[in-house]
């Protein structure tokens, strides 16, 4: 019982690091219709300038204090994440405009080679470590309830609970900014929204932006966690599946599908993976994923496709 | 002033309809073919077999596969490495386990399991495209990626995954020399891109390409679009599968899994579309880009002088063509096809082009 609770809540933790990640994909595709392959990118970009800023800025400026260094390197990520935004914006999507869905995504798939490159050209391709002093060591629950209670790791309690922050602020943001309102204007209705003079370009702009910053934390979060290294860019692959599962048009979906996969992973690794060898972690979400779209294309939570001619 | 199509009168239908209706292209063509066949083995050296012509070539056939369902029937595929795994494997499998299999009919048999597999993952597209469809094949690639690693009797009960063919010939000659092999896939591309281009011109090519242009308006004019798609599916599968087995047969010789990651998904992709999408001749273009240009930039820097290590060369090629993806998607969605038919427009015209 104990190993189940353990394996399930570990899942949960990985979940929840896919969801950050599909925040970004679903947030894009709602204002622009672009559906975002180079999120994972963005997430290896974000964790790379924050690890290197936070290794620089001390050398640059001589200021101390792990608190403050991480605090500007973040801000610094922050405003990289933001010039990215733009650019892709200006050279890439607003030449694009009116483009079939599979142009774009081809697009944004050329953006991710783009970003996995510059990335590594200026940062550099090692492992890098990122440290935000999220505590390390695990903890015991429930030892009361029962013999020897479940181990679980601080670091994915404070990843949790970062990650939960972050979708409340998003869901203020958007609720109750007039910025947020003329984000969810466009999401509903592009034509309608600039003809009240909702400014579409600079929508995009701060909507990729906002994309960056899930990309950030997400980044930085699973960073701490397995170090900054390439790897980092096909991990976040699998938040392509979460979304489908959760539905391309909705934010609960992309969080309930990625805490589903990262569950549903763990699970069957441990529970299924011995009788196939081992390994199905690197296809389980994808064939779920499969599977779920022949029986409802829309996903968990998205909005019903009707094709019109 | 040489290529003109003056006094070129078509008199019948056939003659309108051949693949190269201008004499200078086909002559063009022809001599290509035949420079290909007979000059190229005498004279290039063996680093050039080896290192660009043997997989520019396979690779193209890859791509003239992924073109028929991407360029063609537009459906997208992430999925094409998967699919060459399939081909290179069960082609091992044909070869290994049946005695005195020929190596031509292995092949063969690996483009036939591609075919299935591809149709398989190829039934979402009935009722999902684009975005959707790029996940469904995603789950090929990483699946196919998966069974091929952990599943022993794909590799023949061999523990790290790898497998390897030696001593393969055809009709009683030895495949050895890289000449040799160069002409094997020579052969292939040669029968394959002539098959293709004929499918395409033909009605269920047109199947396709209505399918690709608005799946519902070709569903309204009568076209069965679970034929068309899953066509399109079995043909390009069966083509990526038999390149999927040259490049583990002919260019490896002894693979793992990893030689078709989803990396060469994406790569093919890129070739397709840098080369130009709905074009055999793009397939070609793009598949020699793509081939070459890392080559170059990894020579380029020492022949100019500029130490440059071998790290941040790869991973300007990955910013190159990132690059170059957006920029042709912007500029000139067609690729190199394109150019290459806008430069014979023009040549046509000249020097009067009005």
């Amino acid at each position: 019982m104990a190993f189940f609770l353990e394996t399930l809540i570990g899942g949960l933790m990985t979940g929840m690091l896919y969801s950050l990640v599909a925040l970004g994909f679903v947030l894009i595709f709602k204002a622009s219709g672009v559906f975002n392959f180079a999120q994972g990118a963005m997430v290896l970009f974000a964790a790379l300038a924050m690890a290197r800023f936070s290794t620089w800025i001390p050398q640059w400026t001589g200021l101390s204090g792990k608190l403050l260094i991480n605090i500007l390197a973040f801000g610094v990520a922050m405003l990289v994440m933001i010039a990215v935004a733009w650019l892709i914006e200006r050279l890439v999507l607003g030449k694009l405009v009116n483009q079939e869905g599979i142009t774009l995504l081809m697009a944004t798939l050329g953006i991710t080679y783009f970003l996995d490159g510059l990335g590594q050209t200026i940062f550099g391709n090692d492992i890098y470590k990122i440290d935000v002093g999220l505590p390390k060591d695990p903890v015991f629950l429930f030892d009361s309830i029962f013999q020897g209670g479940v181990l679980v790791n601080q670091e994915d309690m404070a990843a949790a609970a970062i990650a939960a922050a972050l979708v409340a602020a998003l869901a203020a943001f958007f609720q109750y900014t007039s910025t947020g309102r003329a984000l969810r204007a466009v999401a509903d209705d592009h034509q309608a929204a600039q003809s009240i003079g909702i400014p579409l370009r600079r929508i995009w702009v701060i909507v990729w932006s906002v994309a960056g910053f899930a990309a950030l934390v997400a980044g930085v979060i699973w960073g701490s966690k397995l170090g900054v290294q390439f790897s980092l860019s096909l991990v976040a692959l699998k938040a392509l599946p979460v979304v489908i599962l959760g539905g391309l048009t909705s934010v609960p979906g992309a969080i309930i599908g990625g805490l589903i996969i990262g569950v549903g992973e763990k699970l069957s690794e441990v529970f299924i993976g011995p009788m196939v060898g081992g390994g199905i972690e690197i296809w389980f979400a994808y064939v779920l994923a499969l599977l779920f779209l022949l029986v409802r294309p829309q996903g968990l939570f998205g909005e019903k496709i009707i094709d019109r001619v | 002033m040489l290529y003109r199509e003056n006094g070129q009168f078509k008199t019948t239908y056939r003659t309108d309809q051949q693949i190269f209706p201008i004499v200078q292209d086909k002559v063009v063509i022809l001599g290509l073919i035949a420079l290909a066949v007979f000059a190229v083995p005498m004279l290039a050296p063996e680093y050039l077999f080896r290192a660009i012509l043997i997989p520019f070539l396979i690779l193209s056939l890859a791509a003239i596969g992924l073109n028929i369902l991407v360029g063609y029937c537009g459906q997208i595929s992430l999925g094409t490495g998967g699919f060459m795994a399939v081909g290179a494997y069960m082609a091992y499998n044909a070869f290994v386990r049946i005695d005195g299999m020929p190596v031509i009919v292995a092949i063969l048999l690996g483009g036939l399991s591609a075919t299935i597999v591809g149709v398989l993952f190829g039934i979402p597209s009935l009722r999902i495209k684009g975005l959707y469809l790029a996940v469904a094949t995603l789950a090929a690639q990483f699946f196919t990626d998966w069974a091929f690693l952990r599943i022993k009797w794909f590799t023949n009960d061999s523990s790290s995954g790898s497998v390897s063919v030696s001593g393969i010939n055809v009709l009683g000659f030895a495949i050895e020399t890289p000449a040799q092999k160069y002409l094997l896939c020579l052969a292939f591309v040669i029968v394959f891109a002539l098959l293709a281009k004929n499918l395409v011109r033909s009605n269920i090519g047109r199947e396709w390409m209505a399918i690709r242009d608005m799946d519902v308006a070709a569903a309204v004019i009568g076209i069965r679009p679970v034929y068309a798609k899953l066509t399109a599916f079995a043909v390009s599968s069966f083509i990526v599968g038999v390149a999927g087995a040259l490049w583990g047969f002919v260019h490896l010789g002894s693979w793992e899994p990893a030689a078709f990651s989803v990396d060469r998904s994406f790569q093919l992709l890129f070739m397709v579309i840098i080369g130009g999408l709905g074009s055999i001749m793009g397939s070609f273009f793009g598949a020699a880009f793509i081939v070459i240009l890392p080559i170059i930039l990894d020579s380029l820097p020492q022949r100019l002088g500029i130490p440059i290590d071998t790290a941040l060369a790869s991973h300007l090629t990955f910013m190159i063509f990132g690059g170059l993806i957006v920029f042709f998607l912007i500029v000139e969605p067609h690729g190199i096809a394109r150019l290459w038919s806008t430069a014979k427009e023009k040549l046509r015209l000249w020097p009067f082009p009005h």
